[in-house]
Formats: C-alpha cells, sequence, structure tokens
C-alpha cells in the first residue's frame, strides 16, 4: 500500500506544475469522476471535492455531464441559480459566461449545469473537448461528473479530461463496473481511487470487502477512503457540500482529497495501518467498537 | 442478537470473503471474454500442442470458457481424426509458438505493475488495460490453466478436471 501512495505522489508532484496559479501558459487540468455503476456516489464526489479544492483557494470549475438526469446543480443546493445548460453553451445559445454559475458559498466555485430535458447522444463529443479545453485556461481545476454507464455520456465526459478518479464502493458489482471502466480510459492515464460508502464495523466483522480487497482487484493509486455515514445524506438533503463543515471527519477526508490534488503533501492517508488506526477512528463514527 | 444465534448455527465463511470470491471469478471471466485476441493465441497453440500426439480436426475445434459456481474452466471439443505415430513426439514443433500462451500475457501499457498494489492478491488482479487505443479492453488474465500433456490419447472423450480442459471427441 504505501509503494501505491508513493506512485500517486508523483502524479500529484506532477500535476502541481500544471495547476500553478493562473498565468498566461498555465493550464488547468481537468479530471474526469466516473464509476461505470451508478449510484455509487461520483456526485457527491464531485461536489464535495469541488467544494473542498476551493475551499483551498483553488478556481474551481464542475461541469454535470449527466445530460438528461442533472443533480449536481441539487447537491450543491444551486437548482435554483440554473438558467443555461452545457448544451446552450456548446450550441451557442448563451456565452459561456452566462452559463457558469457562481457557488454560493465560495467565490472560486463555479458549475456548468447539465442540460435536464436533452440526451446524452446530443452532446457532440469534439465540441464538448474544445469546451474542456477552453475551461481549463480559465480554472485550474475542471471537475467533469461523468454518467453512469459506458456508452456516449461516459465517452462525452472523458473526451476533454486530461486524468480520472474512479469512485467505487467495496461492492461485488462497483467493482467490476469500476474495473471495465478503467480499462475503457485512456491506456497511459494512471486513474486514482476513490473508495467510497466504506463501513468500517462491517469490515472488521469480515461482512464487508476491505479497501485492500477492492484495490487489491483495482490496483490504482489510493486517493481516499469516505465512510459511510449518515451525515453524507443531511448535507445532501440540505445542498450543502460536507466537505465545508469543519467538524465531520467525512468532510476532513474530503478536503484530504482536494489538498491532495492540489499538490499538497497529505500526511499519510489513513488507511496505512490498514486494521486497526484507521478502522477504530472511523468506526467511532458509528458509536461501534474498535 | 438474532444475528448471533444464526452465526451460531450457521457457520461459515463471513459474507465479505464470499463476495471477494466472488469478485475474484466474475472478473476472471470478464476478462476472458474481453480479451478475443489472447483467446486465439491459446487456442492455437493448445491445438498445436494437442496435434503432436493425435490428428485432429482443427476446423471444427471450439474453445469455449464456462463460468461455475467456484472456478471458471476452459472447455475445449477438438474432434480427433486419428493416432499419430507412437514415437515420442519432437518437442519443439515448426511453428513458433507466440509466447502469450507460453507464459504470461502481454502487459499492457498503461500498468507499471511492478510498483503498485498489493503482489498477494496479484493473482485475482488482471493486467489492466488493453492495447492503446483499442477500444475494448481486452485484459488477459496471469492466471493459467494447466494444458496436461499425457501421452498420446486413445480417441475418446478425455476430461481433464484438475486443469479444467476437456477435451472429448465430436
Amino acid at each position: 500500500m504505501l509503494r501505491a501512495f508513493d506512485a500517486s505522489e508523483n502524479g500529484v508532484a506532477a500535476s502541481e506544475t500544471a495547476a500553478a496559479p493562473l498565468a498566461a501558459t498555465a493550464r488547468g487540468r481537468a479530471i474526469v469522476i466516473t464509476s461505470g455503476k451508478g449510484g455509487v456516489g461520483k456526485t457527491t464526489t464531485t461536489a464535495n471535492v469541488g467544494a473542498a479544492l476551493a475551499a483551498l483557494g483553488k478556481r474551481v470549475v464542475l461541469i454535470d455531464a449527466d445530460v438528461g438526469l442533472r443533480n449536481l446543480d441539487v447537491v450543491l443546493g444551486l437548482e435554483s441559480r440554473i438558467k443555461y445548460h452545457l448544451l446552450d453553451v456548446l450550441e451557442e445559445k448563451c456565452t459561456l459566461d452566462e452559463a457558469l454559475v457562481r457557488d454560493k458559498r465560495s467565490e472560486s466555485l463555479y458549475l456548468l449545469a447539465a442540460a435536464q430535458t436533452r440526451e446524452k447522444e446530443d452532446v457532440v463529443t469534439a465540441q464538448m473537448k474544445a469546451l474542456v479545453e477552453r475551461l481549463c485556461d480559465l480554472f485550474e481545476f475542471v471537475l467533469i461528473d461523468c454518467p453512469a454507464g459506458i456508452e456516449m455520456g461516459f465517452k462525452n465526459a472523458v473526451a476533454g479530461a486530461h486524468h480520472a478518479i474512479v469512485v467505487c464502493t467495496p461492492e461485488v458489482s462497483s467493482v467490476r463496473d469500476a474495473d471495465r471502466v478503467v480499462g475503457l480510459l485512456p491506456g497511459d492515464w494512471r486513474p486514482e481511487l476513490i473508495v467510497n460508502r466504506l463501513r468500517p464495523h462491517l469490515v472488521q466483522k469480515g461482512k464487508m470487502l476491505s479497501v485492500d480487497d477492492v484495490n487489491g482487484i483495482l490496483r490504482l493509486p489510493l486517493l481516499g477512503v469516505i465512510a459511510d455515514e449518515p451525515g453524507v445524506i443531511v448535507a445532501t438533503n440540505k445542498g450543502e457540500p460536507l466537505a465545508l463543515d469543519p467538524a465531520s471527519e467525512t468532510g476532513a477526508a474530503y478536503r484530504a482529497i482536494a489538498a491532495k490534488l492540489a499538490g499538497h503533501d497529505v500526511p499519510a492517508p489513513t488507511v496505512r495501518p490498514a486494521n486497526n488506526g484507521f478502522f477504530s477512528k472511523l468506526g467511532a463514527l458509528f458509536g461501534g467498537r474498535a | 442478537m438474532f444475528e448471533f444465534f444464526r452465526s451460531l448455527f450457521n457457520p461459515g465463511p463471513p459474507s465479505g470473503a464470499t463476495a471477494k470470491e466472488r469478485l475474484r471469478l466474475v472478473l476472471l471471466s470478464d476478462h476472458l471474454s474481453l480479451a478475443p485476441d489472447v483467446i486465439d493465441a491459446m487456442k492455437r497453440d493448445l491445438l498445436d500442442v494437442l496435434s503432436r500426439y493425435v490428428e485432429i480436426d482443427v476446423a471444427h475445434a471450439d474453445v469455449t470458457f464456462e463460468h461455475r459456481e467456484t472456478e471458471v474452466a476452459m472447455l475445449a471439443s477438438v474432434p480427433i481424426t486419428g493416432v499419430r505415430d507412437r514415437k515420442p513426439p519432437v518437442a519443439p514443433p515448426t511453428v513458433p509458438l507466440v509466447p502469450v500462451a507460453v507464459a504470461t500475457p502481454p502487459v499492457a501499457p498503461r500498468e507499471t505493475p511492478a510498483e503498485i498494489g498489493p503482489p498477494a492478491e496479484a493473482a485475482a488482479k488482471p493486467v489492466a488495460g488493453a492495447a492503446p487505443g483499442a477500444g475494448a479492453n481486452g485484459r488477459p488474465r496471469r492466471r493459467r490453466r494447466k494444458k496436461s500433456a499425457g501421452g498420446p490419447k486413445q480417441p475418446t472423450q478425455t476430461t481433464l478436471g484438475a486443469s479444467g480442459i476437456a477435451a472429448s471427441q465430436a
């Protein structure tokens, strides 16, 4: 596991140069958040990592690429502010500026919503790619919330990206789909993994796949681990990313992910002592025995 | 409480272990079906080996994979049309074997296999990544099924259970 982190730290170091403070030559980094399977937490992850990056002072834009099933706006609590969407921009019905919605809480976080009444096939891949390129000139991080599946929507979401984060829950179906998706990403990428919805007390009892089980299969640089806890649901209910709650341990996990993406030296991810330290810490969330 | 009693009466591996094993099998099977070129090479070499011992009907040979309860099996149905000379065959065939079937499958460029991941679980993990730009993610397994050669066989149905290869006469 240790070696995996070292490898990913190299990746982050490389990205640091790419996402340096905006200068004429600086190019943002486009990252697609994908999973294959639906319902594993791509949108929640995008919202939280994006909010945490913005809280670090990074200029961030989130693109909801799930055309027809727009949701990132709701998770961020921005649903009432959407006037234009991705396809309006691609079809030049509005300017990019008009379609970018600024977050309520952060001056450096923007959202480009998906079209709700259109279909994924309406997006022209080349146009999508050009748009992401353009956004990379304006922002340090372009996070693309990929739709579930591996069809057109997935292809469009991946088209302009430079990097991928794969979100996976500790379930057979999710790991299988993540494995499939990794195989469909460009061969020279090193996608990073977020294990989402881990229930440490179940892992301890041997009733859930552990992070090592999951990553023993996927073998990706581990970017972070997010516990399955009620706070995530409450935050989604309110449209407030948990990453901005200083008291939340899960929020802290998202912030650590963001810091790592931003090239900061993050103290060894909490999973390192695979059995005791991390799990007992997370287990405390559930009042579980550690 | 209920769970406690249930665990008393229903021992067995915890469901996490079951999940892990199911995942291993399903991925094994997925990757086999996603790597048609490797399968073709394997089939070719397998027939090559068989034809050193018996005469076979290559045109009607069929190699498939079956996902079973606890394993993925390779099933080869190869019509045998005759027996070769009793002389022990000379080892190397005239046609050079494709390295794929001899040892490990080609390692895809995307992975850096030496440095990542816990090696213990490596057997369950395919070499990720397809030929770059190939679209399909043919990811050959590292696991390889033994091809139990044996001496010249009678042209009857043979099942090599352990290795999961069944050669049958059509």
